[in-house]
């Protein structure tokens, strides 16, 4: 098996509410409650879940963009967990992130070089070579040099997700996070930018992290999926594992929810009862146990362990054993 | 090598853009604020009085100093356009001439002022919590005191002047553009663009430089122009209370004061100053208005 590039034990990311004035009480939003999982080598994790369910936090606290209330990170061996800014200045270009909306996450009043370029610059490497890299990288990222001169405006969703995407490779990274990186995309741009990724994975043998809440996207790309349901993961495993045979209740009724694209099957969809819980507090035990069809006493009263159930399939319910024959 | 799939469309953009001249957030903002008639024109009006600070005091007439006791208190004639003062001197010379000094001060109070306001505001803005509460309490103190109070404040302690004056309305202008500078950065540090930079590895410095400084500097140039007018305004009051440009020095609230106990039987001493001040201030303010709406990115046309 290939080494972990990066593990993630038990982080929690905690966001304190507005205290009230004479309330000593203070409350918090558990937007990350203790997940962990090892990403290895040249693989493609994805973590899915609903709005709200924390992978974005996730994505942030793995980049060092928030700072993890509990846990650690190691990444390629090393902690990084309790480093300062400036300790983990030279180890960002290791990691770098392609963000969710192409339309913010590109300085508008930067020309598309100035923006490709900015990560080499910060990352010190000579002015000389600055300016060949760029074309290189537009090239690799299915652009041309013409474009280097533009500003992001002039460019299409799908061209700019390009960019990020150049902008995010400029310093050689070996783990790269997409947060959400197609879903703001129309449909017939999401697969070029997902075969794009893919083919970058092959040729610089990259890591991803892929957040997404689009299931048939995650299939596309996957090796391995985390899902996550109210600041915890409740199931990670292979993707044919996941697709075949999920065990926890939550990731059924997600995947019961993907549409068909053939309008004579019958499908039997699992609908989930109300709303997510606001993460403020969360329900006791299980947290899904206010929306899962076959919970009991128990799963009110004790938290389910994030156990191994068989090989490479992790799940966080206790009756994974029942529910999957 | 990675297979490049282009649509149709992306390719034709591909090719048309090769051709197009691009649009440069400059040339953006010069076809908006074509649009705005007044301030357009208050522009070139602007660009004219700076053009007479420069060349004026050598075109006049008549020399601004040099009394003429066979002319005083004329009013408006072929000879003298804008009439002359109790010491028989041409107004109209006296205003062109006095034109350099009320836009310097105007330019480098404001500017000074500017200059400190943006840094606190930046550093405010983006290094948030104890530094932030520090500044702007210091900001809120100092707007506290009426400009003008604040300035004569200023000049007691540091003594009348035209530099003085300069020093006085630099620092009250400080707090405004700390402000506006800090309300602007927290405004663009929230963007999704710094938290990429920041994801890069890029210092802070870097990072309120090269991203958040641009971001704010539309708002800083509304306001320094809007300013210039207040700051014009209030060295003026300030030489009218005699705080700041000395007689006989050609300054328009100077004149302003001489001509007060004329106003009666010769209200042209007084009428002419006041106009030039009134004009400049309007320009600046009405250029101000306008640069506001050109430079504004949610008023798309």
């Amino acid at each position: 098996m290939s080494q972990n590039l990066l593990e993630v034990h038990n982080i929690k990311k905690y966001f304190p509410i507005k205290k009230k004035l004479f309330s000593k009480k203070k409350e918090f939003i558990k937007a990350v409650d203790g997940i962990s999982f090892t990403v290895k080598k040249g693989e493609t994790l994805s973590i899915v879940g609903e709005s709200g369910c924390g992978k974005s936090t996730t994505g942030r606290v793995l980049m060092k963009l928030l700072e993890a209330t509990e846990g650690k990170i190691v990444f390629e061996g090393n902690d990084i967990t309790g480093l300062s800014d400036d300790e983990i200045r030279p180890l960002r270009k290791e990691f770098q992130m392609v963000f969710q909306d192409p339309y913010a996450s590109l300085n508008p009043r930067l020309t598309v070089k100035e923006i490709i370029e900015e990560p080499l610059i910060v990352h010190n490497i000579d002015k000389a070579k600055r300016a060949d890299r760029v074309v290189e990288l537009l090239e690799v990222v299915g652009l041309n040099k013409y474009h280097a001169n533009r500003y992001p405006h002039e460019f299409s969703g799908g061209q700019r997700q390009r960019i990020g995407i150049a902008r995010a490779l400029a310093v050689n990274p070996k783990l790269i996070i997409a947060d959400e990186p197609v879903s703001a995309l129309d449909v017939s741009i999401q697969s070029q930018i997902l075969n794009l990724l893919k083919d970058l994975q092959e040729k610089y043998d990259l890591t991803y992290i892929f957040i997404a809440h689009d299931l048939s996207v995650v299939e596309h790309i996957s090796d391995r999926v985390a899902v996550m349901y109210l600041g915890r993961l409740v199931e990670l495993t292979t993707r044919d594992e996941l697709f075949a045979t999920p065990l926890h209740p939550y990731t059924k009724a997600l995947l019961s929810a993907v549409p068909v694209p053939d309008p004579t099957v019958k499908r039997n969809r699992i609908i989930l009862k109300g709303d997510i819980p606001s993460p403020a507090a969360p329900p006791s035990g299980c947290t899904f146990h206010t929306r899962c069809p076959f919970a009991q006493d128990r799963c009110r009263e004790q938290i389910p362990e994030f156990r191994e159930i068989e090989k490479e399939h992790f799940v966080a319910c206790h009756f994974a054993e029942e529910l999957g024959s | 090598m990675v297979e490049l799939k282009l649509t149709k469309k992306e390719a034709y953009m591909q090719q048309s853009m090769e051709n197009i001249k691009s649009n440069t957030p400059f040339s953006e903002f010069w076809r908006k604020f074509k649009k705005q008639k007044l301030a357009f024109v208050s522009f070139f009006f602007i660009l004219f009085l700076i053009a007479l600070a420069i060349v004026g005091p050598f075109i006049v007439p008549y020399d601004i100093a040099e009394p003429d006791y066979n002319n005083v208190l004329t009013g408006p004639t072929a000879e003298h356009w804008a009439g002359t003062d109790a010491y028989g001197r041409d107004i109209f010379s006296r205003i062109v001439a006095g034109t350099q000094i009320s836009l310097y001060v105007g330019l480098t109070s404001v500017f000074l002022g500017a200059l400190g306001g943006t840094f606190f505001g930046l550093i405010a803005g983006y290094y948030g919590k104890k530094v932030d509460a520090i500044i702007m309490r210091g900001c809120d103190v100092l707007l506290a005191f009426p400009g003008i109070l604040l300035a004569i404040g200023i000049i007691a302690i540091l003594g009348p002047g035209l530099g003085n004056v300069i020093i006085a309305v630099a620092i009250f202008s400080v707090p405004v553009f700390a402000r506006i500078v800090r309300s602007s950065t927290l405004a663009v540090k929230s963007t999704l663009y710094v938290e990429a930079t920041k994801s890069i590895g890029a210092v802070p410095r870097r990072i309120i430089w090269k991203h958040i400084f641009p971001g704010t500097l539309s708002s800083i140039i509304v306001y320094f122009t809007m300013r210039i007018g207040s700051a014009i305004l209030t060295a003026a009051s300030l030489s009218f209370l005699g705080l700041g440009a000395q007689p006989p020095s050609p300054e328009w609230g100077a004149m302003l004061s001489g001509g007060r106990d004329y106003l009666n039987i010769a209200p042209h001493v007084t009428i002419f100053p006041g106009l030039a001040i009134f004009i400049t201030v309007l320009a600046f303010n009405l250029l101000g208005d306008g640069l506001r709406d050109a430079l504004d990115p949610k008023i798309k046309d």
